[in-house]
């Protein structure tokens, strides 16, 4: 397997609700990938899986053509705590809801886990830190605690918190979607450039189809746990195959005009 | 006399209860140290028994809920009683007040438990989920991002206890420790007159408490709601 | 003697402690009602001693309250008997705490309810009692189970003016025999189910009084 991120048939269960069946899904190194799709279709589920925040009940997933899930060498066990912790270690998110440390200065909040985490010196974390609060425009705010920031800033701190862990994956789960108008744009050229400058394997889960179009290499229309259809932004966005798709498209479509 | 100081029963009534005064104070001095020492000790065994708590393993969450709920639900008292007797027993000679500190401390370390358990699950999961992303562990998130931020939202919850506390602490005269409580009722034996003694030790509570309270209150104002800040 | 000898003859002071635990506590629910609506009358005199009596008998110590009520009492000429003194001791403590409950309570609830009521032309008291009332009750049942709770641990005090109840009855056996480490465990635990099941039948209770509550709606 050459694919970066690897999703075996996998299967999730919430409940007794199936919220994805028999998913699987490849993405390249380097790769920007666009998930949409509708509340409820899965392609939140599937960041968070790869983010080990949810677990799954059949199917694998692989990271560099390793498992996540199970040991490699070791089929049947579920992997360790110790073992997540060091697979984990490849994939970084940013959350809707920004989840900024709300007790922790903009800086703090960011060289925290390089410190505690990979124990990175501390004046090294700082300077590393600054300049990632440069790179999304914030390094004038680095002693500023969230509440004294706008949404758009917190979620530009987000990226640079989850960028210092220098991971090989970044997932990006409705990353605008809590943000009034004004500061969408912002954060989104923030993505943008990161999309363009680095190679990164990057999962976006959106609503936002111009951003999607900017940024994708691949959109992956997710329709009840299943891809329905995939391809570059130019296909997908602009000519559908599927009905379900075109359908969706022209509702996000009329609710962004409404708006 | 108690405490080396006599008491004046030939005068007024005032003049016997400006006698008495000072004795009474040394008893608050002993009740207040019950109660200090007795509260820090609820705070530490309070926070170890709300993490066995929420141990992953399913034996040691539950015997941490059984010896919460058993001593939230038993009287402090007879508890007090049990110690007394019981440690001796197995060769533990303590004087009496570190028996009532101890006895303090355990009670209401089970009440610490659940206002910090409060806290911690009033705290926004989206917390734990950032912290998981950025692969922290369990102990470091609790440490730096967790706690920081239960701790001053359990605050006003925390004063509430230590005021009880302080209303619970004349509990240890019932096991001979020699505090405001003991005090009174000793002038009383002698003198015949309960009600002057007693009366001013009700006084002296009332101002405890609101001492007490206020601190706290203090407390709360200071420190942010956000969190103990760090840079 | 067996656990089981100590067990029987706890069981003489049970009988007081289970009366005087449920007599209290209702009485305290009285005082909790009376003066929790005196709080936040319209009358000032009301408001000014529902707020003395609450400040007093929360701000100060149960086992003082106790203690001077039990000293004091006979002075008036009232000769009570110990139990009397006890019930009467324990209601007022509990009654304050209540107090603060119901007049929390009372105020959770919208304001546009008593504005109806008075536009309807109910009087204070139908106001009071037909809307104010059912509407603050199932909010204020956990915590006067927790009070109520607190009340039976706090009956044990009463065995300091001698009154024979179980922690009484504890004390004397100790005395006999000093199996102390048997005879105060088979106490805490006799103590410790009663609690689980005031919780239990309180817990009954007040689910009761929620589907009461949303019936009348």
């Amino acid at each position: 397997m050459s694919a970066h991120v690897v999703f075996d048939q996998v299967v999730k269960r919430y409940d007794d609700t199936d919220i994805l069946r028999d998913f699987s899904f490849a993405a390249e190194k380097g790769e920007k990938v666009v998930l949409i799709g509708a509340s409820g279709s899965g392609k939140s589920t599937v960041l968070r899986i790869l983010m080990t925040l949810e677990q799954i009940q059949d199917g694998e997933v692989y990271i560099d053509g390793e498992p996540l899930w199970h040991e490699s060498g070791k089929p049947g066990k579920l992997a360790s705590e110790a073992y997540l912790r060091h697979m984990r270690t490849k994939v970084g998110m940013v959350f809707q809801q920004f989840n900024l440390f709300p007790h922790m200065t903009a800086l703090r909040n960011v060289i925290e886990a390089p410190i505690r985490v990979l124990k990175t010196p501390r004046k090294e974390a700082e300077e590393r830190g600054q300049e990632l609060l440069e790179r999304v425009g914030l390094s004038a705010r680095c002693d500023a605690f969230p509440a004294q920031l706008s949404g758009g800033q917190q979620q530009r701190v987000a990226i640079a918190r989850a960028l210092a862990m220098r991971p090989e994956i970044m997932l990006f789960d409705e990353p605008t979607s809590a943000l009034d108008p004004e500061m969408v744009g912002e954060v989104q050229a923030v993505i943008r450039e990161l999309a363009e400058e680095s190679d990164l394997t990057m999962l976006i889960a959106t609503h936002e189809m111009r951003f999607a179009r900017d940024v994708a290499d691949r959109i992956c229309f997710l329709n009840k746990g299943q891809i329905l259809e995939e391809g570059p932004p130019e296909e997908v966005l602009v000519n559908p195959q599927e009905e379900r798709t075109q359908l969706f498209l022209r509702s996000l479509l009329e609710d962004s005009v409404s708006n | 006399m108690l405490f080396g100081i006599h008491w004046d029963t030939s005068g007024t009534t005032l003049d016997f209860a400006l006698s008495i005064l000072p004795i009474l104070l040394i008893g608050l001095k002993v009740t207040i140290e019950a109660t200090i020492f007795g509260f820090v000790l609820a705070l530490v065994l309070g926070l170890v028994l709300a993490i066995l708590r929420s141990s992953r393993f399913r034996i040691v969450s539950w015997m941490a809920w059984f010896v919460i709920e058993f001593l939230r639900d038993t009287p402090l008292l007879v508890q007090l009683f049990f110690l007394f007797y019981v440690l001796p027993l197995y060769g533990v000679s303590l004087p009496a007040l570190v028996i009532g500190i101890i006895g303090l401390g355990a009670q209401y370390s089970a009440y610490c438990a659940e206002v910090y358990r409060g806290g911690i699950e009033a705290i926004d999961r989206g917390q734990w989920e950032a912290a998981h992303a950025l692969d922290l562990s369990r102990i470091m998130t609790y440490k730096d991002i967790i706690l920081p931020q239960a701790i001053p939202r359990v605050i006003p919850a925390l004063g509430t206890y230590l005021v009880a506390m302080i209303k619970d602490a004349p509990l240890l005269s019932a096991i001979t420790v020699l505090d405001m409580m003991a005090a009174s009722t000793i002038i009383g034996d002698q003198t015949y007159n309960y009600l002057v003694p007693l009366s001013i030790v009700g006084a002296l509570f009332f101002i405890s408490t609101l001492v007490a309270s206020f601190l706290v209150h203090k407390l709360d104002r200071a420190l942010p709601k956000t969190g103990i800040p760090m840079k | 003697m067996s656990v089981y000898d100590i067990f029987r003859t706890l069981l003489n002071g049970l009988q007081i402690t289970i009366e005087l635990t449920v007599l209290s506590t209702i009485l305290g629910a009285l005082f909790s009602f009376v003066f929790g609506v005196g709080k936040i009358s319209r009358i000032r005199i009301f408001r000014f001693f529902s707020t003395a009596y609450v400040e007093i008998f929360r701000g100060t110590s149960l086992i003082v309250q106790l203690f001077w009520l039990y000293y004091a009492l006979p002075l008036l000429g009232v000769s009570f008997n110990s139990f009397v003194i006890g019930t009467f001791a324990l209601a007022l403590n509990i009654g304050a705490y209540g107090a603060e409950v119901v007049r929390g309570a009372l105020q959770t609830v919208p304001k546009g309810q008593g504005e109806a009521s008075l536009a309807l032309g109910f009087s204070p008291w139908q106001r009071l009692v037909r809307v104010l009332l059912p509407q603050a009750v199932p909010e204020m049942m956990p915590t006067f189970i927790n009070l109520a709770i607190q009340n039976l641990k706090d009956s044990a005090i009463v065995s300091l003016i001698s009154l024979t109840d179980l922690t009484y009855y504890a004390n004397n056996l100790q005395n006999l025999t000093y199996d102390t480490l048997r005879i105060y465990t088979v106490t805490l635990f006799m103590y410790f189910f009663l609690a689980l099941l005031m919780s239990w039948g309180l817990g009954m209770l007040e689910r009761y009084l929620r589907r009461w509550k949303l019936q009348a709606r």
